[in-house]
């Protein structure tokens, strides 16, 4: 997928010939695009497309069948600090004994070694992530007692602390107020002044034209990616939300099932 | 080793007598050995707990069994370095076992669990009967292990277990941070570019080292209860995971105290058995009796609730009766009330009681009748009802017959705040769906009574 980069830096993220799979179950299939640097990007597509996925999957979190990810033309292990994840608020138990403060600098441990504890430092900017979220006043709750919108505001909270060139977030806007959205949307704004990149999974198709600069359509394979006026078009949505090519994913799982991609020579 | 029958067996006061003054000081250190144990066993037990691996302590317990056997036919000896040892691979096997069956076969969690657990405890069994059918030296006390005797200890087990639990204690304080991390989000932690597995090895290795020190004074059996019960008790103790694992390395260090103790007085009784039956008490009484979290604060706070929700329906139930009869009749019997509210006599008396004691309504030959207090607060709740209905009505799009039961319900809840965005937000803050008046915020010290079209029926 070639993008039309008018800085001609290294892309923020390079994702190549990925595939991903289930069990036996192909998830992902041969996904292949870059990402531009300092825009506001959406991974979009139908439920179990595999967005949430391939953001996992370009993380290290979930295993890999083929292809790469590289931040910065660099794999991951060399960037881990210019790199936020912002998991989705479904995968934590709310009911840790962790307070807000607590949570918020975790961001901050990536830089730390060992057994160093946050120091001052870490705590103040620990405190400005806070604020720019207008969370501050909650900064000693017990993270059970908050709504699901100040919960999200936590989560990016700790993805600011810990000061990354590239975000990548699963679902922030699923089931969050409306004053917790617009916050957000401040935010990214916020951070593409700096330059930075974001990259979301978003299922709300009403808005992702305005929130996002650029789109990557999804559903078990690329449909497409580009900037949100090219390729926000009927036709990528068809393709997209019509289904699967069934073909495909079923010699996929087969080849999977029969461990052919291992067996075949020059792999 | 020396023995501990040094108590004769006279009277049990005479021997809590002596077990304090500490005359023989082995048991002096086997009471710091078993307080140690009970402090590390809960602190690391407590991360298994929160990662919601509870029974992992238990199949590793159960797993090291047959390795302290093996140990003793390979080397027909106590020394408890190689015993541990041995206990040490054999839990770790069963570890990686439970680890790695999930991971290739189609066997769950669970059943790995279970499976594994099982499987070295009945290993760990026929090796111990064939070990007893054996004509060797010091085998006898190697049963022990299945249900913990402190008695039994000797000393070079003491040094051992205080070395290992204070490595144990020291280890947990280090890297207290990063195993919160990965105990709340490991996902994440991985995303940080931190070295999971490392940790999880170490924390893995942690517990074995705590269990497997800990069979001679718990034994197998039972070694999970002292890993997590703590924890399960101290959690209603505080809502900070740094205290919770204090409260929690307390309450193991004091059953540790309790069951020695008792296993010292009564050399037949087996510790482990006393050690968990003394952290189920502190457990329940922690769950009844915690200041916030336990069952009878809350059984309190929900009665204060609903005492509170009774005198406030009794104060709006006045309110109307006094919208109804605008000219001077400002007394009512409990019928007039109760013709407006469905309360059973009895709970309107108590309710009546104590609206008085509070100065909110008093009481005359005549009847009922609200004070200013009373008007005061009754006007306040009678607004909030009703600004509700509306909001309902105007916002919600609900009819009027539908909002009244939802306002009897969240008039008690309203803060000042809420009922101002309430005020703003109404388009009309006159009049309530049925055509009532909704009284202002500063109610006049006297009651200004208002004509309603239904009399003061729903609202």
């Amino acid at each position: 997928m070639k993008q039309t980069n008018p800085k001609k830096s290294t892309p923020p993220l390079s994702v190549s010939n990925l595939s991903m799979r289930y069990h036996h179950k192909p998830v992902l299939t041969d996904v292949s695009f870059e990402i531009p640097e300092g825009k506001t990007i959406a991974i979009v597509g139908p439920n179990g497309a595999g967005k949430s996925t391939l953001l996992k999957g370009i993380m290290g979190l979930e295993p890999i069948m083929d292809g790469e990810a590289r931040f910065f033309g660099e794999p991951l292990t060399h960037k881990r600090l210019a790199i936020a994840y912002v998991p989705q608020r479904e995968e934590i138990d709310w009911d840790f004994p962790i307070n807000v403060f607590d949570v918020v600098l975790m961001g901050r441990h990536g830089q730390l070694k060992l057994w160093q504890r946050p120091s001052k430092i870490d705590k103040e900017i620990a405190q400005h992530a806070l604020e720019d979220l207008g969370m501050w006043d909650y900064k000693d709750r017990q993270i059970s007692e908050l709504s699901g919108g100040q919960q999200q505001r936590v989560f990016l909270a700790r993805a600011l602390a810990q000061k990354a060139r590239l975000y990548l977030m699963d679902e922030p806007f699923a089931g969050v107020d409306v004053s917790t959205e617009k916050t957000i949307i401040e935010l990214f704004k916020t951070l593409k002044t700096q330059g930075k990149t974001i990259v979301c999974v978003h299922h709300d198709l009403n808005t992702v034209g305005e929130y996002f600069d650029w789109i990557i359509f999804i559903n078990a394979r690329l449909i497409a990616a580009g900037p949100v006026e090219q390729v926000l078009t009927k036709e990528n949505l068809n393709k997209t939300y019509g289904g699967r090519l069934s073909l495909l994913n079923d010699l996929t799982e087969t080849m999977y099932r029969t461990q052919l991609n291992k067996a075949h020579d020059g792999d | 080793m020396a023995g501990f029958e040094l108590f004769p067996p006279p009277s049990l006061w005479d021997n809590l007598r002596l077990f304090w003054q500490f005359e023989d000081m082995n048991v002096l250190w086997v009471l710091m050995g078993s307080v140690l144990l009970g402090m590390s066993a809960s602190v690391i037990g407590g991360f298994a707990f929160l990662r919601k691996r509870a029974l992992i302590g238990d199949a590793l317990a159960h797993a090291a069994l047959p390795g302290v056997m093996m140990a003793f036919l390979l080397f027909q000896t106590r020394d408890p370095l190689i015993i541990f040892i041995g206990a040490l691979c054999s839990s770790f096997i069963g570890f990686f076992l439970i680890d790695w069956l999930p991971k290739n076969t189609k066997i769950k969690a669970d059943a790995a669990l279970a499976i594994t657990l099982s499987f070295f405890f009945a290993i760990g069994l026929m090796l111990l009967s064939f070990i007893q059918g054996m004509e060797v030296n010091n085998k006898s006390g190697l049963d022990k292990i299945l249900f913990g005797q402190a008695a039994a200890m000797t000393e070079g087990d003491i040094k051992l277990l205080g070395y290992v639990t204070v490595f144990v204690l020291v280890t947990v304080v280090l890297f207290f941070q990063k195993f919160r991390l990965i105990a709340f989000n490991q996902a994440y932690a991985r995303t940080l570019g931190i070295a999971v597995n490392r940790y999880e090895l170490l924390l893995a290795l942690l517990i074995v080292m705590s269990v497997v020190v800990g069979l001679q004074l718990v034994g197998v059996v039972l070694m999970a209860a002292v890993l997590l019960t703590p924890m399960a008790a101290a959690r209603y103790w505080s809502n900070q995971l740094a205290h919770i694992l204090i409260i929690a390395a307390l309450l193991g260090a004091l059953s540790a105290l309790i069951s020695t103790q008792i296993s010292y007085l009564a050399p037949a009784m087996p510790t482990g058995p006393w050690m968990v039956v003394s952290l189920s008490v502190l457990f329940i009484l922690s769950l009844l009796f915690a200041p916030q979290k336990g069952l009878i604060k809350q059984h309190l706070n929900y009665k204060r609730l609903r005492q509170k929700v009774a005198e406030e329906n009794v104060l709006r139930t006045l309110y109307k009766l006094h919208e109804g009869h605008p000219f001077s009749h400002h007394h009512f019997t409990q019928a007039d009330i109760q013709s407006f509210r469905n309360m059973p006599s009895s709970c309107l008396q108590n309710t009546l009681k104590q609206l008085c004691k509070k100065g909110l309504t008093e009481c005359t030959t005549q009847g009922f009748t609200l004070t200013p207090e009373g008007i005061k607060k009754a006007t306040q709740l009678t607004r909030r009802h009703r600004l509700w209905e509306n909001y309902l009505n105007e916002q919600a799009a609900l009819s009027p017959d539908q909002v009244h039961q939802q306002a009897e319900r969240i008039e008690h809840i309203l803060t000042d705040a809420q009922e101002a965005q309430l005020q703003q937000e109404l388009s009309n803050s006159q009049q309530d769906p049925h055509g009532n008046q909704i009284p202002s915020s500063v109610p006049s010290s006297i009651q200004s009574p208002v004509h309603s079209k239904e009399g003061g029926g729903r609202n």
